[in-house]
């Protein structure tokens, strides 16, 4: 669901086609018919940004039949935990969670906690979450669950146990509805959901898979929650076959994630340390955010181990490890709000690293316009994209609401290395590393990304030298001291670092006095007492004995099944995470066919297939989700996520469907920018709908890559898909008078695009309640430069986010579809607001 | 994408097999990853033409510049809607299923024939059969009469209009000599284009049908493994699901070269009546002069 | 539907084969080789009537064939070089000998052949070296057979079905229309009083192509139906068929006042045969299309050519002109512009 899987991972494919070869059957829940649904055994179309619907209908398929994997769910979920009595559900507010600030779109999480436990130990909590990165504080431990836990109710029948509470919320998620919500006929619906059903339990499971049509919502989060809890309670987490697959939106995205480009997040998934002072310094920070108490030693070992990476011998206990020199984050610092921020003039600079935002970002034109307003802009990429050029061919200055005379942007575009042309690791979603070795040097001046990083650190670390500025002690007590290969070889100042340093680093070692340097291998060896270094506890060990475990390449049929020896898993080296759920609570397998990990009684240790993920020494006592304080997988959510404890159907920002479920239409707490630049669509119940009445999804194919930089400029993949096109249904084509091969416009409340017309029957109108939604579909690949050119599709959405990630909907919203090209120069601006006042959309400030 | 036991290529005696494509269809993604690693690999050129409103194809068929080329087929039963408003209208939605509508997807290739139309007229010898069974134009040997163009009845080879002479796909052959797949099945990432040795693809290729029938893919055939089909069976031969004709593909192929016997005693005997009628009209004339 | 409002899918495939692209390729050869066709069936065939001539003791006709056949037989290779895609490799053609191809063996034979009949030619118009012309002309005459109806083999190995499916018939218009150029060649070259022969080569020549075109047709059955109605092909194949009946009609009705009627004539040769010629190559033709088979194969089913192939015929109907003497090569192997399962195949 929410993946073209076939099209868009073709290479990850190639397993599920061996999957089916083998026996098991695909279905693919999709709003289009793709190449994905060419090859699955079922296709089940349903409406774009109804998933919630659809999986609420297995949830409560499988809650009202009694499907559930009862022992698995009793002992591996928190289905016992008994919520506490001041949570109210959306059934009871018709659509929205208690603790609501509906001014700020905010969620006050108190009233969703478990019960007290009455016995004076620690009640279960989660932080307050009133700021809006306040979530990232739980970083990769969740919210804290500390002491005994909350009281339970093993039978499941208590009215406040979160079973009973997840059958209440889901208790009108019925076929029908479903049917009604999604689109989709109940057969299809009942077909996937007993399916699912039938294929679980000790002896089956199932794999659900997505990609960026969940997360590109402003409810993405909770797309994935919903799947969270279905294969909770089948059982399908932890063991062979079972598991969430989250197809990445590209190459390393889960290493980028690891080692974050994230705002709020430290290798790892260590929060960023709040801007605000922290009692004690570390030890503040250490006791705030490292949940439960239990764990407060090992958080601490995996900062303090980050920090001497970081700041290497300047680090001491003296200094604090020189916590003090991290940054501290004070808001919102995600990209949307930053781009905003260039617009209103609070951002000055803007770094762009391999990053196409002025073809591939929601709502195209805000960042266009937003980065004129720029001192300067860097651009690093393989080839000149749009990026680098807006201020002298943008779509803004053909219709002249920008002229190159009045930018002031200062432009600097830098060429980088691809990665045929750099050795480095990938992270596959898999959390896989696997290491890709230079096949060629680069060209001209082309280098890598570790390059650019490396010596824009040295250059200005050598700027800074001799200041006597406290700010500038966190750049020049950074351990700064990469060995440096390349043509120059050592002595060449501007030669290339060995990535292999930065892997070893990452990994990390112990220093002893005399003894030298030993090479860590498990996060276990991480110490606190800054003896340690290690860039990120969850990728120690893949540089184990001073050898590049990621580079490993021995061949599958040279090794077992679980193929330990391709590549190196984080952590440890596990190929399933979680896998002690594998095993009953006995630590035997739930049946020899899917037997993973288990306990040796013999031996009196865990042992298996894989590497058990549980800690060294446990006993058939360990929780399997060690990753949660309570070693539980989490039915329901009492803190760390900013939209609710539970998955709730809201229908998209812009919807042209009334939300049939509840009253409130779509996610209270989504993040708007309504702006001029950024006006939205009106949705059902609100005037104007007619004037946008179709469902717009954007996506990706097969021929190009993402803002099309690494694709759209070379001739190969150019030639296989050429042109910007949209694909619309012969029902729609006939009421709109779109010919096949033609031009049409299709028209947002932000702009209007061209792209040539694809009528296809794969493209289907579905019934909803009584009226007919039509879909047009449009893949967002092009832009102005490269060797083929055409609209950016992006430029059609709207800025609206998911609080919880602050990911903008790409993938749903509203729009107009008509005949021939679009107007070109000042008229487009004009049709663009002469089709807004249609819909009634005045200008806003 | 399966790796190819070295020994695959020889006999136990050491004489060269046959080796060949099976091209598997119904496994195929249309991602066309063989169309850009068979012109990375050979250096073909690229053509970037418009949008040809034929779903995903925009390299529309084979020919001197597309060695592989990806067929993309929709076919939808005629007035079936899934939920339009002829179901709200109180007709049963018809519950959607890949059986009511078919993506189908293949890629074409060369097929490399026992009896080869192209290598039969080639007259300067360019076309040759390798050790290998297939069927290469040499580059520095074609004079590009062009005459191979016509004789191949599927449409294959071409003659590149800026350089002159003919293309098509080599199965690799350069890569063959290396022990390499060629680069299709290597970027294959379903494993829809298989290389091996023909016999043992053909065998492959008959269980894999048998178990589509039986799994109710009722038009899934196979297309050119037959030994007896007019071009001598293919070297790269299709599990198609559906038949040729619906892929593009000539349903009864027959090498031109098949009657050449007949059209040579037919031509003799033109020529006998050619000489004997002159003769005889000559010799029957009254002797002219002054 | 939908569909009857203009806004289905392009070419729906299955219904018209893959979205009503042709199967085969537009045959790669250019506008020489209708002509190449032509000259080398004149210099064949006028070979074989230089020698008859001179046995039979007609030497005014024997040396106005042999120097009609030289020019031709010297154009000849010229216009097979020119068609090549790379013209300098020509002789590539010569590295080996290749009994499958048809091309192989018309180059040999045109290797062997055109120096042969140049040199008697010349030797014919410069009155030299008898015995060298002699033994020319008799190996000129020995290949001329070969040279006009190979070419006839060369078409028909073919992926076309109409072409393919000519194959019977195809050397008798070749050798047809070939004895009508020559004798047509030679009557006009020759003194008038010993024209008579070439005459009667002519008309007979004029009959044999007509009646092998018409069995031809009627053999090819459905495939021949790109010949009949409005298209390009039918109208230059009725034309063809009507400048051939009414040269021989002339040439016959001539007899007598032959010398009186050549002097002040029009040229009986005239250029319309090679591009009557240029309508069985490549060049003239449109591709053929395929589509679904009917049900059976008793039913061929026909499409009409692709509306967006060029139409060929724009340039071959150039040369066409009006001539009292239709004097053609080939026949009229129009345009495969259809492609049966039934048809193409057999």
């Amino acid at each position: 669901m929410g993946s073209n899987m076939a099209e868009n991972h073709p290479v990850g494919f190639q397993w599920v086609t061996e999957a089916k070869l083998r026996g098991a059957r695909l279905f693919h829940v999709d709003p289009r018919f793709t190449r994905t649904s060419a090859v699955a055994d079922r296709h089940v179309p349903i409406r774009g940004g109804t998933d919630i619907a659809f999986l609420g209908g297995v949830i409560h398929h499988i809650l009202e039949n009694r499907r559930e994997f009862r022992e698995y769910v009793l002992a591996y979920t928190n289905a016992a935990y008994l919520v506490g009595e001041d949570f109210v559900d959306t059934e009871d507010l018709d659509g929205v969670f208690s603790g609501l600030d509906r001014e700020h779109g905010v969620y006050d999480d108190a009233s969703w906690q478990f019960q007290d436990t009455g016995d004076g130990g620690d009640a279960p909590t989660g932080s307050a979450a009133h700021d809006t990165a306040a979530q990232e504080t739980h970083g990769a431990q969740g919210a804290a669950v500390e002491g005994p836990g909350p009281p339970t109710d093993p039978t499941l029948e208590h009215p406040r146990c979160v079973f009973q509470v997840l059958r209440r919320h889901y208790a009108r998620y019925t076929p029908a509805m479903v049917a009604e919500v999604c689109g989709v006929s109940e057969a299809a619906f009942l077909e996937v959901a007993d399916a699912l059903c039938d294929n679980a339990g000790r002896d089956r499971t199932s794999t659900l898979v997505y990609s960026v049509g969940w997360t590109h919502h402003t409810k993405g989060v909770q797309y994935i929650r919903a799947a969270s809890i279905i294969q909770l309670l089948l059982g399908n987490m932890g063991r062979p076959g079972g598991g969430i697959l989250a197809l990445r939106g590209h190459a390393s995205i889960q290493g980028s994630t690891d080692i974050p480009t994230l705002f709020n997040l430290l290798p790892g998934y260590l929060p960023m340390p709040q801007a605000r002072d922290y009692p004690g310094g570390l030890a503040g920070y250490v006791a705030e955010h490292g949940a439960p108490a239990g764990q407060r030693d090992r958080f601490r070992a995996h900062v303090t181990s980050l920090l001497k990476a970081y700041y290497g011998a300047a680090a001491t206990p003296d200094n604090d490890f020189c916590f003090d020199h991290l940054p501290r984050i004070s808001g919102d610092h995600s990209i949307y709000p930053t781009i905003l921020g260039m617009l209103d003039g609070s951002v000055k600079g803007f770094l762009v690293l391999g990053e196409n935002p002025a073809v591939g970002s929601a709502n195209g034109r805000v960042h266009r316009l937003a980065m004129a307003q720029l001192d300067w802009l860097v651009v690093r990429d393989l080839v000149e994209v749009e990026t680098a050029t807006f201020w002298k061919d943008g779509p803004e200055i053909a219709t002249g609401e920008l002229r190159t005379a009045d930018i002031a942007t200062e432009v600097f575009l830098l060429p980088a290395a691809a990665h045929t042309e750099k050795s480095g690791s990938f992270t596959n979603t898999q959390r896989l590393l696997q290491w890709h070795r230079k096949a060629v040097e680069p060209e001209g001046d082309r280098r890598s990304d570790l390059w650019f990083a490396y010596h824009l650190g040295r250059l200005i670390r050598e700027k800074l030298a001799g200041s006597t500025d406290p700010r500038d002690r966190a750049l020049l007590d950074l351990a700064w001291d990469y060995p440096i290969e390349g043509p120059g070889g050592e002595g060449d100042t501007w030669g290339e670092p060995d990535p292999h340093a930065v892997l070893a680093e990452i990994s990390g070692w112990r220093d002893e006095p005399g003894a030298g340097r030993t090479w860590l291998s498990s996060p276990e060896q991480l110490r606190a007492d800054g003896s340690t270094t290690g860039a990120c506890w969850i990728y120690c060990g893949s540089f184990a004995d001073g050898v590049n475990q990621t580079d490993r390449r021995r061949p599958g049929r040279e090794q077992s099944w679980v193929a330990p020896e391709w590549g190196w898993a984080w952590p440890g080296n596990r190929r399933i995470l979680y896998n002690r759920a594998s095993a009953d609570p006995q630590g035997r397998p739930w049946s020899a066919r899917k037997a993973y990990v288990w306990w040796d009684e013999q031996r009196g240790a865990w042992t298996g297939h894989d590497v058990p993920d549980v800690d060294a020494g446990a006993t058939p006592d360990a929780g399997p989700f060690v990753m949660q304080s309570d070693g539980r997988g989490w039915l329901y959510v009492p803190a760390g996520l900013s939209d609710g404890p539970l998955p709730t159907h809201y229908e998209a920002h812009e919807s042209p469907v009334p939300n049939p479920l509840y009253g409130q239409q779509a996610s209270p707490t989504r993040e708007r920018f309504d702006r001029r630049h950024n006006r939205s669509n009106p949705s059902a119940g609100e005037p104007g709908t007619g004037a946008y009445p179709c469902v717009l999804l954007t996506y990706r194919i097969a021929e190009h890559h993402t803002a099309g930089g690494m694709s759209r400029f070379g001739q190969r993949l150019s030639e296989l898909a050429p042109e910007p096109f949209c694909e619309v249904s012969p029902r729609l084509a006939a009421a709109r008078g779109l010919t096949n091969g033609d031009w049409a416009t299709i028209v947002s409340a932000r702009t209007a695009i061209e792209a040539r017309v694809l009528v296809t029957e794969r493209m289907k109108p579905l019934r909803v309640g009584d009226r007919r939604v039509d879909t047009v579909g449009v893949p967002y690949h092009w832009g102005w430069k490269g060797t083929v050119t055409g609209d950016a599709a992006n430029d059609l959405t709207a800025l609206v986010l998911d609080r919880n990630v602050h990911i903008s909907e790409f993938k749903v919203a509203t729009c107009d579809i008509r005949p021939g090209r679009r107007p070109q120069g000042a008229a487009l601006p004009a049709y663009v607001e002469q089709h807004r006042r249609s819909a009634g959309i005045g200008e806003q400030p | 994408m399966t790796t190819l036991d070295p020994g695959a290529w020889f006999t136990p005696d050491g004489e060269p097999r046959r080796m060949g494509f099976f091209t598997d269809t119904s496994v195929c993604i249309g991602c066309k990853a063989c169309e850009v690693a068979c012109k990375e690999w050979n250096g073909v050129p690229s053509d970037v033409a418009g949008f040809t409103g034929m779903s995903f194809d925009n390299t529309v068929a084979l020919g001197a510049d597309t060695w592989r080329h990806v067929a993309f087929v929709e076919q939808a039963p005629v007035g079936l809607e899934w939920f339009g408003e002829d179901a709200a209208a109180g007709t049963a939605p018809a519950a959607p299923s890949a059986q009511d509508l078919r993506f189908l997807m293949s890629s074409d290739v060369c097929k490399h024939c026992t009896r080869a139309g192209c290598l039969d007229v080639c007259p300067t010898g360019a076309i040759f059969r390798t050790e290998f069974g297939s069927v290469v134009v040499q580059e520095d040997v074609c004079n590009g009469c062009g005459y191979c163009v016509s004789a191949c009845p599927f449409g294959v080879i071409e003659r590149r209009e800026d350089d002159g002479r003919a293309f098509k796909c080599t199965l690799c052959y350069d890569r063959s000599k290396g022990g390499l797949e060629p680069a299709c099945a290597t970027a294959c990432p379903t494993d829809s284009i298989q290389f091996g040795p023909l016999d043992e693809l053909r065998d492959r290729a008959a269980g894999r049908v048998e178990h589509l029938v039986a799994a109710g893919q009722s038009r899934a055939q196979l297309y050119g493994a037959d030994p007896d089909d007019g071009v001598g069976g293919f070297g790269a031969f299709f599990l198609l699901l559906d038949r040729p004709e619906v892929y593009g593909l000539p349903p009864d192929p027959v090498v031109p070269t098949r009657d050449a016997a007949r059209m040579w005693r037919m031509a003799g005997a033109a020529a006998g009546v050619l000489v004997a009628g002159i003769a005889a009209l000559v010799g029957l004339s009254p002797r002219g002069g002054r | 539907m939908s569909a009857a409002a203009g806004g289905t899918a392009a070419g729906a495939p299955g219904a018209d084969g893959y979205y009503g692209r042709p199967v085969l390729k537009r045959p790669a050869w250019t506008w020489e080789v209708p002509w190449y066709f032509w000259t080398g069936g004149l210099a064949g065939a006028s070979s074989v009537l230089s020698v008859a001539a001179r046995a039979a003791g007609n030497r005014p006709l024997a040396r106005a064939a042999a120097i009609a056949a030289a020019p031709a037989a010297a154009v000849s290779p010229a216009l097979l070089v020119s068609d090549l895609g790379r013209p300098e490799r020509f002789l590539n053609m010569l590295r080996v000998f290749r009994p499958s191809s048809p091309l192989s063996m018309g180059a040999w034979l045109l290797s062997a052949y055109a120096p042969l009949a140049v040199g008697a030619g010349a030797a014919e118009l410069l009155g030299i070296l008898p015995r060298t012309r002699t033994a020319a002309a008799v190996g000129a005459a020995a290949l001329g057979p070969g040279l006009v109806t190979y070419t006839a083999v060369l078409l028909a190995h073919n992926a076309v079905p109409v072409w393919h499916g000519a194959q019977r018939e195809l050397p008798f218009v070749f050798a047809g229309s070939a004895a009508a150029s020559a004798g047509g060649a030679a009557f006009l070259l020759a003194p008038a009083a010993a024209a008579e022969p070439a005459r009667r080569v002519a008309i007979a020549g004029g009959l044999l192509e007509l009646a092998a075109e018409r069995a031809m047709e009627r053999r090819l059955g459905p495939l021949a139906a790109p010949f009949e109605g409005d298209g390009p092909a039918a109208r230059l194949g009725r034309w063809a068929r009507g400048l051939t009946a009414a040269g021989t009609t002339l040439a016959a009705a001539g007899g007598g006042r032959a010398g009186r009627w050549r002097r002040r004539g029009p040229p009986c040769c005239s250029p319309a045969a090679p591009a009557s010629a240029g309508r069985c190559t490549g060049r003239a033709s449109p591709p053929p299309r395929t589509r679904a088979p009917p049900s059976g194969r008793s039913a061929p089913a026909w499409t009409p050519a692709s509306p967006r192939a060029r139409d060929p015929q724009a340039r071959s109907t150039r040369p066409v002109r009006p001539a009292p003497v239709r004097v053609r090569n080939s026949a009229t192997l129009g345009p495969a512009s259809s492609l049966s399962r039934h048809g193409t195949y057999r």
